[in-house]
């Protein structure tokens, strides 16, 4: 028998390097084999550990503890798995991953990520192979034919980047992957790198061979640290056979693979400021055109996909184009994959057909929200995205009908969010993000975005006036068109989405001062019913700020000069005498 | 290809050797690299990574994405703030702590997080995190 921990970062945050500790020290005089596999989506039943024989699975434990291990060890080696009926993945929790159709995430929690030939035995540098007897040309009608549109964000058809670069005049050429993910929500490239990196050179590899470059790097995030070392590892095995470097499987095809640290700035996920980011120099994007197909690294035509592009293009060279195109909707092609997080019972992440509908996704795939409160929004798209409310979650996704909504299908990132998210904080969170990540060459997006999150703070400190919510809409607008780059020019999508579906909550900020969802602390008032109160002074003892006062035994009252509206006066109150907004108890 | 290194290359090898870039090692750079004191330091304050204050011992980076800021991130802002008695950016007196506040650390799904140098924490509430901060601190009196 075999056991493998999964040891994606998920993994390994929730606890996975201590149980594969303990558990090699259990099996070590046995037959049994100790191995590893990087994350397989379900971030929420973490650690988890699989049982194989004969590369079959047999069982998935899940929220594996230190102290699980020994049961674990006895079971593989008495072969008796029944001891770990307690410990096995649910049905319910497993359909979180039977419901899902996995292209990007093909390999991702199955094959070790740190061993090529594990990769090589799921079919991996077939499609390399039979890529090096075609002809470029039909490479990249294959991928027409297959519908693969840019995963990062913009959907902009895969094979038609791929086409100008192959079409633009010039011997040097150069492939870039958009490993920067830099959009708060979303964890799918991370993932992938750690979990499939040859899946990632390899499509790589695929492109270089297409457009006609010699040279490829990876852009990846300086946060991302285990994804580094497993590229680098993935590099190095990939050249030590073949499939990289110098006249590749003995064709005449070279390339070489490096990779690049970002250094943290959102802005480099634009195309044309990861290329200034490559050439060393401030990440700030450049007018287009010309484009990076015409002049992109050093001036050279260049093709910039994201990591889940490239991760899909083996298994459509395999497959053909038409089985990917096969599946999802009119205008979207394929499979996207989406991280599901917030305030959902089962978050990770998951792949799916387009064309499935968000509330599928969030209540069949993610089982709903947690703690079985109400659902407010989700959120797609990250900072360049909006707020989904409830009414159009049988939203199919899809690129036009996600646009249509005033969000966009984004890089994948879908947070979810219940009642207790306050709709006006959530856009004032954005604007906090784009203000900070602005890189300063535009004044609309320097200055506006500025002036908003200015006006979003004033509505959630109280202190929001009549017009505030025209004077959101004006600035949007003035962003929206005056910006040069895609960061810019959708900044105002989450004040635009909130404004235009949660309404109702900026007006109760800004005419009651009111904050609905309970969120914004400075509008919350807290008061002692005189009538209740039986003076035990519980809540006075606890107030960090010395806010109550009153003798013992009798009626006590809170200053609201000093109160700092944190509530925990509200949970000790053993009576229920404190009253919060004007009426509600702590029942 | 030239194999010139990037600028932002040479910074990043320079904080990993000396954990931060004085001013003086940024002239110093300017020079080497034939690049103007002005675009050095142009480069060394766009990107997040770089920092021109050295750093605690353990650096706390606090996820502040989408999904940790939904599942309570504010709160472990205040309470992290408070049992070290710095603000977002500050080095404890004693140099074993600095704090900073990250936009997304891509462990969302395990949100709130936090990193503290390579090691990564999630599902955290305030008191968790502090508790991990006592450790860390008594491993250190140790």
């Amino acid at each position: 028998m075999k056991v493998v921990i999964g040891k994606g970062s998920c993994g390994i945050a929730a606890g996975a390097l201590k149980i594969e500790h303990t558990l090699k020290t259990l099996l070590a005089d046995t037959a049994c084999e100790l191995g590893i596999a990087g994350c397989i989506g379900m971030c929420f039943l973490e650690p988890i550990v699989d049982i194989y024989a004969h590369g079959v699975l047999l069982r998935r434990l899940v929220r594996v503890s230190e102290s699980d291990c020994a049961i674990i060890a006895e079971a593989v080696k008495t072969e008796n798995l029944s001891l770990l009926d307690h410990l096995t993945v649910s049905e319910e929790d497993n359909a979180f991953l039977t419901k899902q159709t996995r292209i990007a995430l093909r390999n991702c929690g199955l094959i070790d990520p740190e061993n090529i030939n594990a990769y090589i035995e799921a079919d991996g540098y077939k499609a390399l192979r039979k890529v090096l007897t075609m002809t470029p040309e039909n490479v990249i009608e294959e991928i027409k034919i297959s519908g693969l549109a840019g995963r990062g964000g913009a959907g902009f058809p895969t094979w038609f980047k791929w086409n100008a670069a192959r079409q633009s005049a010039g011997d040097e050429k150069y492939l870039i992957c958009n490993a920067d993910e830099g959009d708060p929500g979303a964890f799918m490239d991370r993932a992938v790198i750690e979990s499939d990196p040859h899946a990632l050179l390899e499509g790589m590899l695929i492109a270089a061979y297409a457009i006609g470059a010699t040279e490829a790097f990876v852009y990846v995030r300086a946060e991302y640290p285990l994804a580094i070392v497993r590229l680098q590892k993935a590099i190095e095995d990939a050249t030590a056979k073949g499939y990289l470097g110098e006249n590749i499987l003995g064709s005449s095809f070279s390339c070489h693979v490096r990779i690049k640290a970002g250094a943290g700035a959102f802005v480099c996920g634009e195309e044309t400021a990861l290329i200034e980011s490559l050439e060393g120099k401030r990440g700030m994007p450049r007018l287009k055109p010309p484009f990076p197909a015409q002049k992109g690294y050093e001036e050279k035509p260049s093709n910039i996909n994201n990591v889940e592009t490239f991760a899909n293009v083996a298994w459509i060279i395999n497959h053909g184009g038409a089985a990917f195109s096969a599946m999802g909707t009119e205008n979207s092609k394929g499979t996207k994959v989406f991280a599901l997080t917030g305030k959902i019972k089962r978050g990770g992440l998951v792949e799916i057909p387009m064309g499935l509908t968000l509330r599928e996704v969030i209540y069949d795939i993610g089982g709903g929200i947690r703690d079985d409160k109400e659902f407010k929004a989700v959120q797609l798209g990250g900072p360049s995205g909006g707020c989904i409310p409830e009414a159009l979650l049988d939203t199919v996704i899809d690129y036009k009908a996600l646009s249509a909504t005033g969000a966009i299908m984004g890089s994948g990132g879908m947070v979810v969010m219940d009642e207790g998210t306050c709709m006006v904080n959530m856009a004032r969170f954005f604007l906090d993000f784009t203000t900070k990540e602005s890189c300063g060459k535009c004044v609309h997006c320097r200055i506006g975005t500025r002036r908003m999150f200015e006006i979003l703070t004033r509505i959630t400190n109280g202190d929001g006036k009549d017009g505030d919510i025209e004077l959101l809409e004006e600035l949007c607008e003035g962003i929206r068109g005056g910006a040069l780059c895609g960061l810019g020019q959708t900044a105002p999508n989450p004040v635009l989405t909130t404004i235009r579906y949660f309404r109702n909550e900026y007006e109760a900020h800004i005419n009651e001062k009111k904050c609905p969802a309970d969120e914004c602390a400075a509008l919350r008032s807290f008061a002692i019913n005189k009538e209740n109160c039986i003076g035990c002074g519980l809540c006075a003892k606890k107030c960090p700020v010395s806010a109550i006062t009153g003798e013992r035994k009798q009626p006590h009252t809170i200053d609201n000069e000093k109160c700092i509206k944190c509530g925990v006066c509200f949970t000790v109150c053993p009576v229920k005498a404190v009253t919060k907004n004007g009426g509600e108890c702590n029942g | 290809m030239s194999e010139k290194k990037s600028l932002i290359t040479v910074l990043q090898e320079k904080q990993e050797e000396l954990g931060y870039l004085p001013m003086d090692e940024l002239y110093k750079i300017a020079e080497e690299t034939g690049n103007s004191p002005a675009r050095v330091l142009g480069v060394a304050t766009f990107y997040t990574q770089f920092r021109l204050q050295p750093v605690g011992k353990y650096l706390i980076m606090l996820c502040k994405g989408t999904a940790c800021h939904v599942n309570g991130a504010d709160g472990l802002e205040k309470a992290i703030c408070e049992e070290l008695g710095i603000a977002d950016g500050d080095t404890t007196e004693d140099g074993l702590f600095s704090l900073k506040t990250v936009a997304c650390l891509g462990c969302c799904s395990l949100s709130p997080a936090m990193m503290i140098n390579d090691d990564t924490y999630g599902s955290l509430t305030p008191a968790k995190a502090v508790a991990i901060l006592r450790d860390i601190r008594k491993g250190e009196v140790q």
